[in-house]
Protein backbone atom coordinates (compact mmCIF):
# COMPACT_ATOMS: atom_id res chain seq x y z
CA UNK A 1 0.00 0.00 0.00
CA UNK A 2 1.45 3.36 -0.88
CA UNK A 3 0.78 5.55 2.10
CA UNK A 4 3.58 7.81 3.27
CA UNK A 5 3.85 7.60 7.01
CA UNK A 6 4.81 10.77 8.79
CA UNK A 7 4.91 10.06 12.50
CA UNK A 8 6.65 13.35 13.32
CA UNK A 9 3.23 14.99 12.90
CA UNK A 10 2.55 14.02 16.52
CA UNK A 11 5.11 16.57 17.65
CA UNK A 12 3.92 19.38 15.42
CA UNK A 13 1.77 22.15 16.91
CA UNK A 14 -1.99 21.74 16.49
CA UNK A 15 -3.84 24.74 14.96
CA UNK A 16 -5.51 25.68 18.27
CA UNK A 17 -2.04 26.47 19.57
CA UNK A 18 -2.43 24.49 22.79
CA UNK A 19 0.63 22.33 22.12
CA UNK A 20 1.57 19.30 20.04
CA UNK A 21 -0.92 16.94 18.42
CA UNK A 22 0.15 14.24 20.86
CA UNK A 23 -0.72 16.53 23.75
CA UNK A 24 -4.02 17.33 22.01
CA UNK A 25 -4.90 13.62 21.91
CA UNK A 26 -3.87 13.02 25.51
CA UNK A 27 -6.13 15.86 26.66
CA UNK A 28 -8.79 13.99 24.66
CA UNK A 29 -8.12 10.89 26.75
CA UNK A 30 -8.63 13.08 29.82
CA UNK A 31 -12.07 14.08 28.54
CA UNK A 32 -12.89 10.46 27.70
CA UNK A 33 -12.02 9.45 31.26
CA UNK A 34 -13.84 12.25 33.09
CA UNK A 35 -16.93 11.59 30.96
CA UNK A 36 -16.74 7.84 31.53
CA UNK A 37 -16.11 8.13 35.28
CA UNK A 38 -18.96 10.57 35.90
CA UNK A 39 -21.31 8.44 33.78
CA UNK A 40 -20.12 5.32 35.61
CA UNK A 41 -20.92 6.84 39.02
CA UNK A 42 -24.41 7.72 37.79
CA UNK A 43 -24.84 4.27 36.23
CA UNK A 44 -23.83 2.46 39.42
CA UNK A 45 -26.17 4.53 41.58
CA UNK A 46 -29.23 4.15 39.32
CA UNK A 47 -28.37 0.62 38.19
CA UNK A 48 -27.95 -0.73 41.71
CA UNK A 49 -31.25 0.82 42.79
CA UNK A 50 -33.27 -0.29 39.78
CA UNK A 51 -31.67 -3.75 39.71
CA UNK A 52 -32.40 -4.32 43.40
CA UNK A 53 -35.99 -3.03 43.14
CA UNK A 54 -36.68 -5.48 40.32
CA UNK A 55 -35.96 -8.41 42.66
CA UNK A 56 -38.25 -7.24 45.48
CA UNK A 57 -41.83 -8.49 45.94
CA UNK A 58 -43.14 -4.91 45.42
CA UNK A 59 -45.15 -5.31 42.20
CA UNK A 60 -45.32 -1.67 41.08
CA UNK A 61 -41.60 -1.14 41.69
CA UNK A 62 -40.78 -4.19 39.56
CA UNK A 63 -43.03 -2.91 36.79
CA UNK A 64 -41.49 0.57 36.78
CA UNK A 65 -38.01 -0.98 36.81
CA UNK A 66 -38.87 -3.21 33.85
CA UNK A 67 -40.27 -0.25 31.91
CA UNK A 68 -37.14 1.82 32.58
CA UNK A 69 -34.87 -1.00 31.40
CA UNK A 70 -36.89 -1.68 28.23
CA UNK A 71 -36.99 1.99 27.21
CA UNK A 72 -33.29 2.72 27.54
CA UNK A 73 -32.18 -0.64 26.19
CA UNK A 74 -34.12 -0.49 22.95
CA UNK A 75 -33.10 2.93 21.65
CA UNK A 76 -29.65 3.25 20.01
CA UNK A 77 -27.10 5.20 22.05
CA UNK A 78 -26.56 7.87 19.40
CA UNK A 79 -30.32 8.50 19.21
CA UNK A 80 -30.42 8.84 23.00
CA UNK A 81 -27.52 11.31 22.73
CA UNK A 82 -29.61 13.40 20.30
CA UNK A 83 -32.64 13.17 22.56
CA UNK A 84 -30.69 14.59 25.51
CA UNK A 85 -28.91 17.23 23.45
CA UNK A 86 -31.54 18.44 20.98
CA UNK A 87 -34.92 17.31 22.28
CA UNK A 88 -34.75 17.50 26.09
CA UNK A 89 -34.14 21.31 26.33
CA UNK A 90 -37.17 21.93 24.08
CA UNK A 91 -39.51 19.95 26.34
CA UNK A 92 -38.68 22.05 29.41
CA UNK A 93 -40.27 25.44 30.15
CA UNK A 94 -38.86 27.95 27.67
CA UNK A 95 -36.69 29.94 30.11
CA UNK A 96 -35.05 26.80 31.46
CA UNK A 97 -34.52 25.34 27.98
CA UNK A 98 -32.91 28.56 26.78
CA UNK A 99 -30.65 28.60 29.82
CA UNK A 100 -29.49 25.03 29.06
CA UNK A 101 -28.78 25.93 25.44
CA UNK A 102 -26.52 28.78 26.59
CA UNK A 103 -24.26 26.63 28.77
CA UNK A 104 -20.79 27.33 27.31
CA UNK A 105 -18.73 24.59 25.64
CA UNK A 106 -17.47 22.05 26.50
CA UNK A 107 -19.98 21.76 29.39
CA UNK A 108 -22.93 22.19 27.01
CA UNK A 109 -21.95 18.81 25.48
CA UNK A 110 -20.38 17.27 28.56
CA UNK A 111 -23.48 17.35 30.77
CA UNK A 112 -25.91 15.76 28.27
CA UNK A 113 -23.20 13.21 27.36
CA UNK A 114 -22.77 12.17 31.01
CA UNK A 115 -26.55 11.97 31.58
CA UNK A 116 -27.05 9.94 28.40
CA UNK A 117 -24.16 7.52 29.00
CA UNK A 118 -24.99 7.20 32.68
CA UNK A 119 -28.59 6.24 32.05
CA UNK A 120 -27.75 4.02 29.06
CA UNK A 121 -25.20 2.13 31.20
CA UNK A 122 -27.42 2.03 34.30
CA UNK A 123 -29.76 -0.32 32.43
CA UNK A 124 -26.95 -2.78 31.85
CA UNK A 125 -25.76 -2.44 35.46
CA UNK A 126 -29.35 -3.05 36.61
CA UNK A 127 -29.47 -6.28 34.60
CA UNK A 128 -26.21 -7.47 36.15
CA UNK A 129 -27.33 -6.56 39.68
CA UNK A 130 -30.60 -8.40 39.19
CA UNK A 131 -28.81 -11.47 37.82
CA UNK A 132 -26.34 -11.35 40.72
CA UNK A 133 -29.10 -11.26 43.33
CA UNK A 134 -31.05 -14.02 41.62
CA UNK A 135 -27.95 -16.22 41.46
CA UNK A 136 -27.94 -16.47 45.27
CA UNK A 137 -29.78 -19.48 46.71
CA UNK A 138 -33.36 -18.60 47.69
CA UNK A 139 -32.80 -20.17 51.07
CA UNK A 140 -30.61 -17.26 52.12
CA UNK A 141 -33.46 -14.79 51.85
CA UNK A 142 -35.81 -17.17 53.67
CA UNK A 143 -33.23 -17.80 56.39
CA UNK A 144 -32.79 -14.05 56.82
CA UNK A 145 -36.54 -13.58 57.31
CA UNK A 146 -36.70 -16.62 59.61
CA UNK A 147 -33.97 -15.10 61.79
CA UNK A 148 -36.29 -12.13 62.34
CA UNK A 149 -34.68 -9.67 59.94
CA UNK A 150 -37.00 -7.40 57.99
CA UNK A 151 -37.01 -7.54 54.18
CA UNK A 152 -34.81 -4.42 54.06
CA UNK A 153 -32.37 -5.79 56.62
CA UNK A 154 -32.08 -9.05 54.70
CA UNK A 155 -31.09 -7.09 51.61
CA UNK A 156 -28.71 -4.86 53.53
CA UNK A 157 -26.86 -7.54 55.51
CA UNK A 158 -27.28 -10.79 53.57
CA UNK A 159 -28.09 -10.37 49.89
CA UNK A 160 -26.45 -7.18 48.61
CA UNK A 161 -22.97 -7.61 50.15
CA UNK A 162 -22.64 -10.97 48.42
CA UNK A 163 -24.20 -10.12 45.09
CA UNK A 164 -22.08 -7.00 44.55
CA UNK A 165 -18.94 -9.03 45.04
CA UNK A 166 -20.18 -11.73 42.67
CA UNK A 167 -20.96 -9.35 39.82
CA UNK A 168 -17.66 -7.47 39.89
CA UNK A 169 -16.20 -9.21 36.78
CA UNK A 170 -19.20 -8.41 34.52
CA UNK A 171 -19.20 -4.87 35.92
CA UNK A 172 -15.57 -4.51 34.84
CA UNK A 173 -16.53 -5.16 31.25
CA UNK A 174 -19.42 -2.68 31.59
CA UNK A 175 -16.94 -0.06 32.79
CA UNK A 176 -14.80 -0.65 29.72
CA UNK A 177 -17.95 -0.29 27.63
CA UNK A 178 -18.59 3.17 29.10
CA UNK A 179 -15.08 4.23 28.15
CA UNK A 180 -15.62 3.02 24.59
CA UNK A 181 -19.20 4.31 24.34
CA UNK A 182 -18.15 7.81 25.42
CA UNK A 183 -16.80 8.19 21.87
CA UNK A 184 -20.40 8.54 20.67
CA UNK A 185 -20.44 11.92 22.46
CA UNK A 186 -18.40 13.33 19.57
CA UNK A 187 -21.68 13.50 17.64
CA UNK A 188 -22.90 16.21 20.03
CA UNK A 189 -19.60 18.06 19.90
CA UNK A 190 -17.63 16.70 22.85
CA UNK A 191 -13.94 16.60 21.87
CA UNK A 192 -12.95 13.37 23.60
CA UNK A 193 -10.25 11.02 22.31
CA UNK A 194 -11.97 9.75 19.13
CA UNK A 195 -13.33 13.23 18.37
CA UNK A 196 -9.85 14.69 18.67
CA UNK A 197 -8.32 11.98 16.49
CA UNK A 198 -10.93 12.86 13.87
CA UNK A 199 -10.18 16.60 14.26
CA UNK A 200 -6.45 15.95 14.00
CA UNK A 201 -7.07 14.01 10.78
CA UNK A 202 -8.98 17.00 9.38
CA UNK A 203 -6.34 19.56 10.37
CA UNK A 204 -3.21 17.64 9.44
CA UNK A 205 -4.48 15.21 6.75
CA UNK A 206 -2.49 12.51 8.57
CA UNK A 207 -5.32 9.96 8.69
CA UNK A 208 -3.67 6.80 9.90
CA UNK A 209 -1.17 8.41 12.28
CA UNK A 210 -4.10 10.05 14.08
CA UNK A 211 -6.25 6.90 14.30
CA UNK A 212 -3.31 4.60 15.09
CA UNK A 213 -2.27 6.82 18.00
CA UNK A 214 -5.85 6.93 19.33
CA UNK A 215 -6.06 3.13 19.00
CA UNK A 216 -2.84 2.65 20.99
CA UNK A 217 -4.09 5.02 23.70
CA UNK A 218 -7.37 3.06 23.97
CA UNK A 219 -5.47 -0.24 24.19
CA UNK A 220 -3.21 1.08 26.96
CA UNK A 221 -6.23 2.43 28.86
CA UNK A 222 -7.93 -0.96 28.59
CA UNK A 223 -4.83 -2.70 29.86
CA UNK A 224 -4.64 -0.44 32.92
CA UNK A 225 -8.35 -0.93 33.70
CA UNK A 226 -8.14 -4.71 33.31
CA UNK A 227 -5.09 -4.98 35.59
CA UNK A 228 -6.58 -2.69 38.25
CA UNK A 229 -9.92 -4.49 38.25
CA UNK A 230 -8.28 -7.90 38.35
CA UNK A 231 -6.44 -6.88 41.50
CA UNK A 232 -9.71 -5.62 43.02
CA UNK A 233 -11.53 -8.81 42.00
CA UNK A 234 -8.91 -10.95 43.71
CA UNK A 235 -9.33 -8.94 46.87
CA UNK A 236 -13.12 -9.11 47.17
CA UNK A 237 -13.74 -12.51 45.62
CA UNK A 238 -16.24 -14.75 47.41
CA UNK A 239 -14.68 -18.25 47.51
CA UNK A 240 -16.85 -20.78 45.73
CA UNK A 241 -19.06 -18.28 43.92
CA UNK A 242 -18.37 -17.19 40.38
CA UNK A 243 -19.95 -14.52 38.24
CA UNK A 244 -23.05 -15.16 36.24
CA UNK A 245 -23.25 -14.46 32.51
CA UNK A 246 -19.83 -13.67 31.17
CA UNK A 247 -18.66 -14.76 27.74
CA UNK A 248 -21.86 -16.17 26.30
CA UNK A 249 -23.82 -12.94 26.76
CA UNK A 250 -24.41 -10.61 23.86
CA UNK A 251 -23.15 -7.10 24.24
CA UNK A 252 -20.49 -4.59 23.57
CA UNK B 1 -44.77 23.70 26.82
CA UNK B 2 -46.21 25.80 24.01
CA UNK B 3 -46.96 23.74 20.98
CA UNK B 4 -44.59 25.02 18.36
CA UNK B 5 -44.27 21.40 17.31
CA UNK B 6 -45.16 20.28 13.82
CA UNK B 7 -45.53 16.54 13.52
CA UNK B 8 -46.76 16.89 9.92
CA UNK B 9 -43.11 16.80 8.92
CA UNK B 10 -43.19 13.03 9.55
CA UNK B 11 -46.21 12.59 7.32
CA UNK B 12 -44.46 14.54 4.58
CA UNK B 13 -41.25 12.57 4.78
CA UNK B 14 -42.02 9.04 5.94
CA UNK B 15 -41.82 7.53 2.46
CA UNK B 16 -38.29 8.88 2.07
CA UNK B 17 -37.35 7.87 5.62
CA UNK B 18 -38.36 4.26 5.11
CA UNK B 19 -37.59 3.76 1.43
CA UNK B 20 -34.13 5.33 1.63
CA UNK B 21 -33.18 5.22 5.28
CA UNK B 22 -34.74 2.13 6.78
CA UNK B 23 -33.94 -0.02 3.75
CA UNK B 24 -30.27 1.01 4.09
CA UNK B 25 -30.35 0.14 7.81
CA UNK B 26 -32.08 -3.23 7.32
CA UNK B 27 -29.93 -4.28 4.35
CA UNK B 28 -26.79 -3.35 6.25
CA UNK B 29 -27.98 -5.25 9.35
CA UNK B 30 -28.90 -8.40 7.40
CA UNK B 31 -25.70 -8.54 5.35
CA UNK B 32 -23.40 -7.65 8.26
CA UNK B 33 -25.12 -10.28 10.41
CA UNK B 34 -24.59 -12.97 7.76
CA UNK B 35 -21.00 -11.96 7.09
CA UNK B 36 -20.28 -11.46 10.77
CA UNK B 37 -21.59 -14.88 11.80
CA UNK B 38 -19.67 -16.66 9.00
CA UNK B 39 -16.41 -14.82 9.71
CA UNK B 40 -17.02 -15.00 13.48
CA UNK B 41 -17.48 -18.77 13.35
CA UNK B 42 -14.22 -19.13 11.42
CA UNK B 43 -12.51 -16.92 14.01
CA UNK B 44 -13.92 -19.06 16.82
CA UNK B 45 -12.58 -22.22 15.15
CA UNK B 46 -9.21 -20.49 14.78
CA UNK B 47 -9.19 -19.40 18.44
CA UNK B 48 -9.86 -22.97 19.54
CA UNK B 49 -7.25 -24.37 17.15
CA UNK B 50 -4.37 -26.37 18.59
CA UNK B 51 -2.02 -24.64 16.12
CA UNK B 52 -0.58 -21.90 18.29
CA UNK B 53 0.06 -19.12 15.69
CA UNK B 54 -3.50 -19.52 14.36
CA UNK B 55 -5.14 -19.17 17.78
CA UNK B 56 -2.88 -16.27 18.77
CA UNK B 57 -3.68 -14.42 15.54
CA UNK B 58 -7.44 -14.86 15.94
CA UNK B 59 -7.28 -14.00 19.65
CA UNK B 60 -5.32 -10.84 18.92
CA UNK B 61 -7.81 -9.74 16.27
CA UNK B 62 -10.81 -10.33 18.53
CA UNK B 63 -9.25 -8.54 21.49
CA UNK B 64 -8.19 -5.59 19.35
CA UNK B 65 -11.70 -5.14 17.96
CA UNK B 66 -13.26 -5.47 21.40
CA UNK B 67 -10.91 -2.91 22.93
CA UNK B 68 -11.57 0.07 20.70
CA UNK B 69 -14.80 2.05 20.22
CA UNK B 70 -17.02 1.22 17.25
CA UNK B 71 -16.94 4.88 16.15
CA UNK B 72 -13.16 4.71 15.83
CA UNK B 73 -13.42 1.43 13.89
CA UNK B 74 -15.91 3.09 11.51
CA UNK B 75 -13.44 5.92 10.89
CA UNK B 76 -10.56 3.47 10.43
CA UNK B 77 -12.32 1.47 7.74
CA UNK B 78 -13.82 4.52 6.08
CA UNK B 79 -10.29 5.74 5.31
CA UNK B 80 -8.56 2.36 5.07
CA UNK B 81 -10.88 0.54 2.66
CA UNK B 82 -9.99 2.79 -0.34
CA UNK B 83 -6.29 1.97 0.19
CA UNK B 84 -6.98 -1.76 0.53
CA UNK B 85 -9.11 -1.57 -2.62
CA UNK B 86 -6.26 0.09 -4.48
CA UNK B 87 -3.87 -2.58 -3.24
CA UNK B 88 -6.14 -5.45 -4.33
CA UNK B 89 -6.97 -3.93 -7.72
CA UNK B 90 -3.36 -2.78 -8.20
CA UNK B 91 -4.48 0.79 -8.78
CA UNK B 92 -1.97 3.56 -8.07
CA UNK B 93 -4.48 5.74 -6.17
CA UNK B 94 -7.03 4.98 -3.43
CA UNK B 95 -10.28 3.61 -4.89
CA UNK B 96 -13.59 5.39 -4.25
CA UNK B 97 -15.83 3.25 -2.05
CA UNK B 98 -19.38 4.30 -1.21
CA UNK B 99 -20.63 4.75 2.35
CA UNK B 100 -22.68 1.55 2.13
CA UNK B 101 -19.78 -0.73 1.21
CA UNK B 102 -17.52 0.94 3.72
CA UNK B 103 -20.14 0.46 6.44
CA UNK B 104 -20.79 -3.14 5.41
CA UNK B 105 -17.10 -4.06 5.61
CA UNK B 106 -16.76 -2.26 8.95
CA UNK B 107 -19.71 -3.95 10.61
CA UNK B 108 -18.85 -7.39 9.24
CA UNK B 109 -15.29 -7.15 10.56
CA UNK B 110 -16.30 -5.57 13.87
CA UNK B 111 -19.29 -7.74 14.73
CA UNK B 112 -17.36 -10.89 13.76
CA UNK B 113 -15.27 -10.36 16.91
CA UNK B 114 -18.44 -10.41 19.04
CA UNK B 115 -20.07 -13.29 17.16
CA UNK B 116 -16.76 -15.14 17.53
CA UNK B 117 -16.96 -15.07 21.33
CA UNK B 118 -20.55 -16.32 21.22
CA UNK B 119 -19.71 -19.16 18.81
CA UNK B 120 -16.64 -20.05 20.88
CA UNK B 121 -18.86 -20.53 23.94
CA UNK B 122 -21.25 -22.53 21.72
CA UNK B 123 -18.52 -24.84 20.43
CA UNK B 124 -17.18 -25.35 23.93
CA UNK B 125 -20.65 -26.27 25.15
CA UNK B 126 -20.52 -29.46 23.03
CA UNK B 127 -19.03 -32.39 25.01
CA UNK B 128 -15.55 -33.32 23.78
CA UNK B 129 -16.63 -36.96 23.59
CA UNK B 130 -18.72 -36.15 20.52
CA UNK B 131 -15.63 -34.90 18.70
CA UNK B 132 -13.59 -37.95 19.70
CA UNK B 133 -16.31 -40.35 18.60
CA UNK B 134 -16.66 -38.68 15.22
CA UNK B 135 -12.87 -38.89 14.72
CA UNK B 136 -13.12 -42.54 15.75
CA UNK B 137 -15.79 -43.01 13.08
CA UNK B 138 -13.32 -41.69 10.50
CA UNK B 139 -14.62 -38.14 9.99
CA UNK B 140 -11.99 -35.45 9.48
CA UNK B 141 -11.85 -32.05 11.23
CA UNK B 142 -14.01 -30.20 8.70
CA UNK B 143 -16.63 -32.95 8.54
CA UNK B 144 -16.79 -33.11 12.34
CA UNK B 145 -17.22 -29.35 12.57
CA UNK B 146 -19.76 -29.02 9.77
CA UNK B 147 -21.89 -32.06 10.61
CA UNK B 148 -21.58 -32.60 14.36
CA UNK B 149 -20.32 -29.59 16.32
CA UNK B 150 -21.44 -26.42 14.54
CA UNK B 151 -25.12 -27.34 14.00
CA UNK B 152 -25.50 -27.99 17.75
CA UNK B 153 -23.38 -25.01 18.78
CA UNK B 154 -25.39 -22.76 16.49
CA UNK B 155 -28.65 -24.01 17.89
CA UNK B 156 -27.56 -23.64 21.53
CA UNK B 157 -26.41 -20.10 20.89
CA UNK B 158 -29.30 -18.97 18.68
CA UNK B 159 -30.93 -16.66 21.26
CA UNK B 160 -27.60 -14.96 22.05
CA UNK B 161 -26.74 -14.62 18.36
CA UNK B 162 -30.11 -12.96 17.74
CA UNK B 163 -29.70 -10.64 20.72
CA UNK B 164 -26.31 -9.61 19.33
CA UNK B 165 -28.05 -8.94 16.00
CA UNK B 166 -30.50 -6.58 17.71
CA UNK B 167 -27.49 -4.72 19.12
CA UNK B 168 -26.01 -4.67 15.60
CA UNK B 169 -29.27 -3.24 14.27
CA UNK B 170 -29.06 -0.41 16.82
CA UNK B 171 -25.35 0.12 16.23
CA UNK B 172 -25.75 0.64 12.49
CA UNK B 173 -27.15 4.08 13.41
CA UNK B 174 -23.53 5.09 14.12
CA UNK B 175 -22.86 5.30 10.37
CA UNK B 176 -24.18 8.82 10.96
CA UNK B 177 -20.53 9.78 11.63
CA UNK B 178 -19.58 9.08 8.00
CA UNK B 179 -22.73 10.87 6.75
CA UNK B 180 -24.39 7.74 5.39
CA UNK B 181 -28.13 7.90 4.74
CA UNK B 182 -29.35 5.20 7.09
CA UNK B 183 -32.63 5.67 8.99
CA UNK B 184 -31.09 8.13 11.44
CA UNK B 185 -29.07 9.84 8.69
CA UNK B 186 -32.19 10.32 6.53
CA UNK B 187 -34.14 11.67 9.51
CA UNK B 188 -31.30 13.99 10.41
CA UNK B 189 -31.22 15.38 6.86
CA UNK B 190 -34.94 16.18 6.95
CA UNK B 191 -34.65 17.50 10.53
CA UNK B 192 -31.95 19.99 9.56
CA UNK B 193 -33.58 20.98 6.27
CA UNK B 194 -36.98 21.77 7.85
CA UNK B 195 -35.55 22.67 11.26
CA UNK B 196 -37.69 20.00 12.92
CA UNK B 197 -35.11 18.28 15.13
CA UNK B 198 -37.40 17.57 18.09
CA UNK B 199 -40.14 15.92 16.03
CA UNK B 200 -37.76 13.87 13.85
CA UNK B 201 -35.48 12.58 16.60
CA UNK B 202 -38.47 11.66 18.77
CA UNK B 203 -39.95 9.77 15.83
CA UNK B 204 -36.64 7.99 15.19
CA UNK B 205 -36.43 6.94 18.85
CA UNK B 206 -39.98 5.57 18.76
CA UNK B 207 -39.37 3.58 15.57
CA UNK B 208 -36.11 2.07 16.88
CA UNK B 209 -37.81 1.25 20.17
CA UNK B 210 -40.75 -0.51 18.53
CA UNK B 211 -38.55 -2.63 16.27
CA UNK B 212 -35.95 -3.52 18.93
CA UNK B 213 -38.57 -4.26 21.57
CA UNK B 214 -40.57 -6.39 19.15
CA UNK B 215 -37.50 -8.39 18.13
CA UNK B 216 -36.31 -8.89 21.71
CA UNK B 217 -39.75 -10.15 22.71
CA UNK B 218 -39.56 -12.69 19.88
CA UNK B 219 -36.09 -13.77 21.01
CA UNK B 220 -37.37 -14.24 24.57
CA UNK B 221 -40.18 -16.45 23.33
CA UNK B 222 -37.72 -18.46 21.24
CA UNK B 223 -35.47 -18.81 24.27
CA UNK B 224 -38.32 -20.21 26.36
CA UNK B 225 -39.24 -22.66 23.59
CA UNK B 226 -35.72 -23.93 23.03
CA UNK B 227 -35.07 -24.06 26.77
CA UNK B 228 -37.90 -26.56 27.32
CA UNK B 229 -36.60 -28.90 24.59
CA UNK B 230 -33.23 -29.40 26.30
Amino acid sequence: MNYNWHWKVLFETEPGGTGTYLNYLIVGLGWTLVTALAAWALALAIGATVGTLRTTPIRWAVRIGDLYVEIFRNIPLIVQMFLWFFVFPELLPKAMGDWIKQVPPPWGSYIPAVLCLGIFTSVRVAEQVKAGIQSLPRGQRMAGIAMGLTEAQTYRHVILPQSFRIILPPLTSEFMNVIKNSSVALTIGLLELTGRARAMQEFSFRVFEAFATATVIYLLTNLVVVLAMRALERKVRVPGLIAVGGASQAGH
Amino acid sequence: MDSGFDFDVIQRSWVYLFREGMSFTLTLTALAMTGGIVFGTLLAMMRLSSIKPVSVLAGGYVNLMRSIPLVLVIFWFFFLVPYIGAWILREPNPVKVGAFWSALITFTMFEAAYYCEIMRAGIQSIPRGQVWSSYALGLNYWQTMAQIVLPQAFRNMLPVLLTQTIILFQDTSLVYVISATDFLGAASKIANRDYRLVEMYTFVAVVYFVISYGLSTLVRQLQERTATIK
